[in-house]
């Protein structure tokens, strides 16, 4: 059995200390960073440059922004109820920083003073502590919509909060599929069944990833379902009374919500900091010691923690994450804003009642398998990822072609029938 | 006049394919993401090409000795559709016309070009140039002084290479 070292409760605080402290200095710079990536990317998607002009490929621009953003101007409405006013993006920026904590980053690393595990705090409840602190965003959402005392501020809060709810049920059904297949809601132990699975739960679970894909994107704010801010519709929606840092504050906390969000999806379907194909760097912690896997007498094999492991495992980790980022911020510039129908028909009667169905089918399809005595293993893997396909393709097929979400053509052939059917003749064009 | 009316045409229900549509929008963001068709001009560093015939700021030719080309003959400020010119001419001692007053003010100019067409020395000339700017309003009525200091070339109102502008 792999070696050991537990730490003495002096130097698991030092160095809980510091992983509070790295891992918060890290999402900030890499939220900062994002900003950069969205205006670049966007830009050479739409055949522009973007800022290059501070430092280097405009590598310094998020930090001339932060300036500019410190040393503006605060303004406040003369008619804001000032306590929420303020209390808003304090209450925005907060579940989204937070909740980075659960999230298994790295391979443990061995250390002179103990082996550490690359994760701020490796609490139980895991799935559920994000869950809880994400849903907690909405708050300071909807007060500052509504502290503002401003119309389309107003409007912004009460359709992120009905956005937000609505997406929170998808959202938690499609992780309740990843909870069944993992057995457990700790994060690491996610991980950990992932390499031991031999797949990523991406495969075993593909519908499940699309639906939480689309509900991450709900739930952050993100195009398509940008309806809280809709710049075209509510100038900015909740944040259009806030300037200077506060204003930048609700831009944090939307890019750590993305940051997590990926984070996330890379764990739960990806995962998290495995590498892919490779068993060396399978490592969970089991009695005293850590773990590769059990071998086919039952008897646990030893793992050895190595530094040069940990920092690849980050390094699959961190690109993983990036992988998501750049995706949410493809999808931005490329889809356009849902009609705020479009989105509650979306989140209510589609996915929930397909995730629903879906645990259904996850669930009956793992009776049967265990029924059989198929071990978790591979093959347990492969025959969820061929029901999952089959469904995922179903789906798909069924979202497409016109069938869930109508487009602008249906009010005007629907009109038409009518006019054919009192009169006999084919209206058409009729006005609409 | 019958008023026309559009109608668009849309696709008709049921043959509407959104997930082909989104994966078609996302590979187009895609092309132009790895392979971005910047037509961007880094223009501090980059300079546009000014046409040949491209009509900015003035400039007055001077002879070799320093003296203007201009002889006052006044054709310029009575062609100017835009009356930007202020000429006060002037003869010295040997009977030579000159200018002793000559202000152009480029805020009315419409640099139309007409002053140097209409001028019989080729003295006064609009030229390539377009940065103009200046921190007040006054410095853009431009001096005698300021126009000979000019040093951008001047504009060819027609292209020696294509003469009938074809």
């Amino acid at each position: 059995m792999g070696e050991m070292n537990e730490l003495t409760t002096t130097w698991f605080v030092v160095i809980g200390a510091v992983k509070v402290i790295a891992i918060f200095s890290v999402v900030m710079g890499a939220v900062a960073y994002m900003t950069l990536a969205e205006r670049r990317v966007s830009a050479f998607i739409q055949d522009r440059l973007g800022p290059n002009r501070v430092g280097p490929f405009g590598l310094l621009q998020p930090i001339a922004d932060g300036l500019k953003n410190v040393i503006k101007e605060e303004t406040m409405p003369g008619t804001a109820a000032k306590f929420y006013f303020v209390l808003g993006p304090a209450l925005a920026i907060m579940p989204a920083v937070i909740t980075f904590a659960v999230i298994p980053v790295a391979a443990p690393l061995p250390t002179p003073v103990g082996t550490v595990d690359m994760i701020v705090a490796d609490v139980p409840i895991g799935i559920l502590y994000i869950l809880a602190l994400s849903s907690l965003a909405v708050y300071g959402i909807v007060l500052s919509g509504w502290a503002s005392n401003n119309k389309y501020a107003f409007l912004g809060g009460l359709r992120a909060s009905a956005q937000m709810i609505s997406y929170e049920v998808a959202l938690g059904l499609s992780v309740i599929a990843v909870l069944l297949l993992a057995g457990n809601v700790t994060l690491t132990e996610m991980v950990w069944q992932q390499q031991q699975l031999g797949l990523w739960f991406v495969f075993p679970l593909s519908l499940a990833f699309i639906f939480f894909l689309i509900s991450a994107l709900a739930e952050t704010n993100r195009l398509p379902f940008d309806m809280p801010e809709a710049e075209s519709e509510l100038i900015s929606g909740y944040h259009t009374e806030y300037s200077a840092m506060k204003f930048s504050m609700f831009f944090i906390a939307e890019y750590s919500h993305v940051l997590t969000a990926s984070a996330l999806m890379a764990t739960l379907f990806f995962g998290g900091w495995d590498i892919p194909l490779w068993t060396g760097d399978d490592m969970f912690r089991h009695g005293d010691g850590w773990i590769r896997g059990f071998d086919a007498a039952g008897a646990p094999i030893p793992a050895t923690p190595h530094v040069l492991i940990t920092l690849l495992t980050l390094g699959a980790f961190a690109a993983k994450t990036a992988f998501f980022v750049l995706l949410y911020i493809w999808i931005r510039w490329t889809l356009p804003r849902f009609r705020y129908d479009q989105v509650m028909h979306l989140g209510w009667k589609v996915l929930l009642p397909a995730a629903l169905g879906y645990i259904m089918l996850i669930a009956g399809t793992m009776l049967v398998l265990d029924q059989l005595g198929v071990p978790f293993g591979f093959l347990y893997g492969a025959v969820l990822t061929g029901v999952s396909g089959v469904t995922t393709v179903a789906f798909l097929f069924f979202v497409d072609r016109d069938r869930v979400i109508s487009g602008a053509h249906r009010k005007r052939d629907v009109a038409r029938r009518r006019v054919t059917a009192t009169t006999g003749v084919d209206g058409g064009a009729v006005s609409n | 006049m019958a008023i026309t009316v559009k109608v668009m045409r849309r696709p008709e229900a049921g043959r509407t394919s959104y997930m082909r549509a989104t994966l078609k929008g996302m590979s187009l963001t895609f092309k132009h993401l790895v392979r971005p068709s910047h037509v961007t001009l880094q223009y501090p560093e980059e300079q546009p090409d000014l046409s040949p015939r491209w009509r900015g700021t003035h400039r007055m030719e001077v002879h070799a000795d320093g003296r203007p080309k201009c002889v006052a003959c006044g054709l310029c400020p009575t062609v100017c559709p835009a009356n930007c010119i202020r000429l006060v001419g002037g003869e010295d001692d040997q009977g030579n016309r000159y200018p002793i007053v000559y202000e152009i003010d480029e805020f009315r100019c419409i640099f139309c070009g007409m002053c140097q067409e209409v001028c019989p020395v080729e003295a006064i000339h609009v030229g390539q140039h377009f940065e103009n700017a200046e921190y007040t309003r006054d410095r853009f009525v431009y001096d005698l002084d300021r126009l000979m200091e000019q040093d951008h070339p001047s504009t060819l109102l027609w292209d020696p290479a294509d003469p009938r502008s074809e």
